[in-house]
């Protein structure tokens, strides 16, 4: 029963990702015409523009251009960078740990806090606890996270020089023992990780309060207090655990598109994964680089969905038995 | 939603007046803003990130020019696209979801995998792929961010027509032999404006942050000043290691304020639109 569910949930999964791919092809084939990017070279005469054409396929029908497409793809062939002259799977290969590093660091510590504020903000509903943290959140939610990052920078990092204000780790340092590189990749991460946080924070907290209401006035609830457990063991016992399935599912589906919104954080602090790639990418309207990272943005996002989908699975027994 | 009731949700209540009178404040400004500048907002000149005095009330940029000016002159185009890419977005969003769920079948089917489709694709790094492909302007920028924000709301408003459609109301219209798009224009579009309206005022907010992120990362109409190019020149001139608070923080808090005097409203639509919900937020 179980594994042909996983297996549904796979197969789908493998079917979005075909449309990605599909996509990804075609918005950068038929919106941005690769020969515009060829004509970078100014004095590039036809026949050698026709030359080059054929070195990449692009001489070739559309659908065996994708065809070759697909095939790179699969093969972690996406293409050279124009800007370093770089495999672009080298590029991403490298910058993901990083992306990895502060997006998990930033969803846990979100995760964690948020459910901390919101059981104490349920606990207390209509209380000054309760009206302020409501504000602290629609607070966070409208500050754009680049901009808290950048006030994260001047007090900080500038008016009190606490953090280092950007990259992962000292530059030219040569570290003792591997203990104390990761404590000063440790030091580097506060800051973007702790913008991190407040981007997410605001929304799980607000998941959480509204799980936790819901709970607390379910039937169970009111007999634990009936038979006169303490009211903290109620909460801690009995209402948190049930209230947590939300969150927690939230913050798993959450993580993929997260990664996609690390790239304004990433510019802010020159964190090297796949945001500040992207950011270079831009600028250098390095069209292989910006394909392959929006190519890993989207496929994070269906990895997020199924790996939620599992975890929803594993803490609901109510989805077993369907 | 009548008129009445409207008028004393946005007066009646201290998250109405608040809500109305900065977003009434920042659409003054949206404006009026070029004629209240004290500056010209473009004028360079050497007195680079100075600090705030009583000639320039919020200090220079790395230019040398008037930042409250540019402060005044920004707060035009986050309007102008928030509202015209929430435009867009609803009705898009709207005809999508209104068609689907009133029609049902392999129209809903199909229109139901595009939407999921929108929903799964990262929103800013696709917008960043189009703005960046198409080459920023304004009207580039309104598109993109209306064309890739509208999934949310047909999905809202498909579950709502799905339970009109078996209203007793729209069964009798039918039996008696009306249309469906006479249906549609008098029973089931009526009966889903309160919910569309409610989404769209959030949504506003949602395309307000998206253009500010897109200018951050050099992706705004490159011709006009905006809160996000301003963070954006600010950030890439180095004023936040320069202790330059005066340039990094009004943008920034204005952004926020108005986002925020969005949400409110949108929020207390929302709440007067579906009444469950005022019992989780009260």
């Amino acid at each position: 029963m179980s594994s042909r569910w996983l297996a549904g949930k796979v197969a789908a999964a493998l079917v979005t990702f075909a449309f990605v791919l599909v996509f990804n092809f075609f918005l950068f084939r038929v919106m941005g015409d690769p020969t515009t990017q060829l004509a970078r070279l100014p004095r590039a005469t036809p026949q050698e523009i026709e030359k080059l054409r054929a070195n990449y396929g692009l001489d070739k029908p559309i659908t065996g251009q994708f065809v070759d497409y697909a095939g790179d793809t699969l093969r972690f062939d996406l293409g050279t960078s124009q800007r370093t002259r770089r495999s672009v799977w080298t590029e991403i290969k490298d910058a993901l740990p990083w992306t990895l590093l502060l997006v998990g660091t930033g969803t846990l510590l979100a995760t964690l806090i948020g459910a901390w504020l919101g059981v104490i903000a349920a606990t207390r509903r209509g209380k000054p606890a309760d009206d302020g943290l409501l504000g602290f959140s629609l607070f966070t939610y409208a500050a754009p996270e680049y901009w808290i990052g950048i006030i994260l920078i001047l007090v900080f990092a500038v008016w009190l020089p606490v953090f280092p204000a950007g990259q992962q780790m000292t530059p030219g340092e040569d570290f003792s023992s591997w203990f104390a590189q990761a404590a000063d990749v440790a030091e580097h991460l506060v800051l973007p990780a702790s913008a991190m946080t407040l981007m997410l924070l605001g929304q799980y907290f607000l998941i959480m309060r509204s799980s936790m209401v819901d709970v607390l006035t379910e039937d169970f609830i009111t007999v634990k207090r009936a038979i006169g457990l303490p009211w903290d063991r109620v909460v801690r016992q009995h209402a948190v655990p049930n209230a947590l399935l939300p969150l927690v599912t939230l913050s798993a589906i959450q993580f993929g598109a997260v990664v996609g919104g690390a790239i304004t954080i990433e510019t802010i602090f020159s964190w090297p994964g796949l945001g500040e790639l992207s950011f270079d990418a831009i600028n250098d309207k390095d069209f292989p680089v910006l394909q392959g990272t929006f190519l890993i943005f989207s496929a994070g996002v269906i990895v997020a969905n199924l790996l939620a989908d599992c975890l929803y699975f594993v803490l609901d027994p109510r989805v077993q038995a369907t | 939603m009548t008129e009445r009731g409207v008028r004393d949700l946005l007066l009646g209540t201290w998250r109405g007046r608040i809500g109305l009178g900065v977003l009434g404040l920042f659409v003054l400004i949206g404006v009026f803003g070029s004629a209240l500048a004290p500056d010209n907002p473009d004028a360079s000149s050497l007195d680079i990130l100075a600090k705030p005095s009583t000639d320039h009330w919020l200090g220079t940029s790395e230019q040398g020019s008037d930042v409250f000016s540019q402060l005044l002159v920004g707060a035009r185009v986050s309007i102008v696209v928030g509202f015209a890419a929430a435009a867009i977005s609803t009705v898009l969003g709207a005809s999508v979801g209104l068609i689907g769920g009133y029609f049902g079948g392999w129209t809903d089917r199909g229109l139901d995998a595009l939407e999921n489709w929108f929903l799964v694709i990262p929103t800013l790094p696709l917008m960043i792929v189009l703005a960046r492909l198409l080459d920023p302007s304004l009207g580039v920028l309104i598109a993109v961010i209306g064309l890739t924000s509208w999934a949310g709301t047909g999905r809202i408003v498909r579950a709502q027509v799905m339970t009109l459609r078996e209203r007793a109301f729209v069964e009798r219209a039918r039996a008696l032999g009306a249309s469906d798009w006479y249906i549609i224009r008098t029973h089931v579009l009526p009966n889903t404006l309160p919910l569309i309206f409610a989404n769209t005022v959030l949504i506003v907010a949602v395309a307000i942050l998206s253009e500010a992120a897109l200018a951050f990362l050099g992706l705004g109409d490159p011709t006009r000043i905006s809160w996000g190019t301003m963070l954006e020149n600010a950030f890439s001139s180095g004023a936040p290691s320069a202790g330059a608070w005066w340039y990094v923080i009004p943008p920034g808090l204005c952004i926020t304020l108005l986002v925020l005097s969005v949400s409110i409203l949108g929020y207390l639509f929302e709440e007067y639109v579906n009444p469950r919900l005022r019992e989780q937020h009260a």
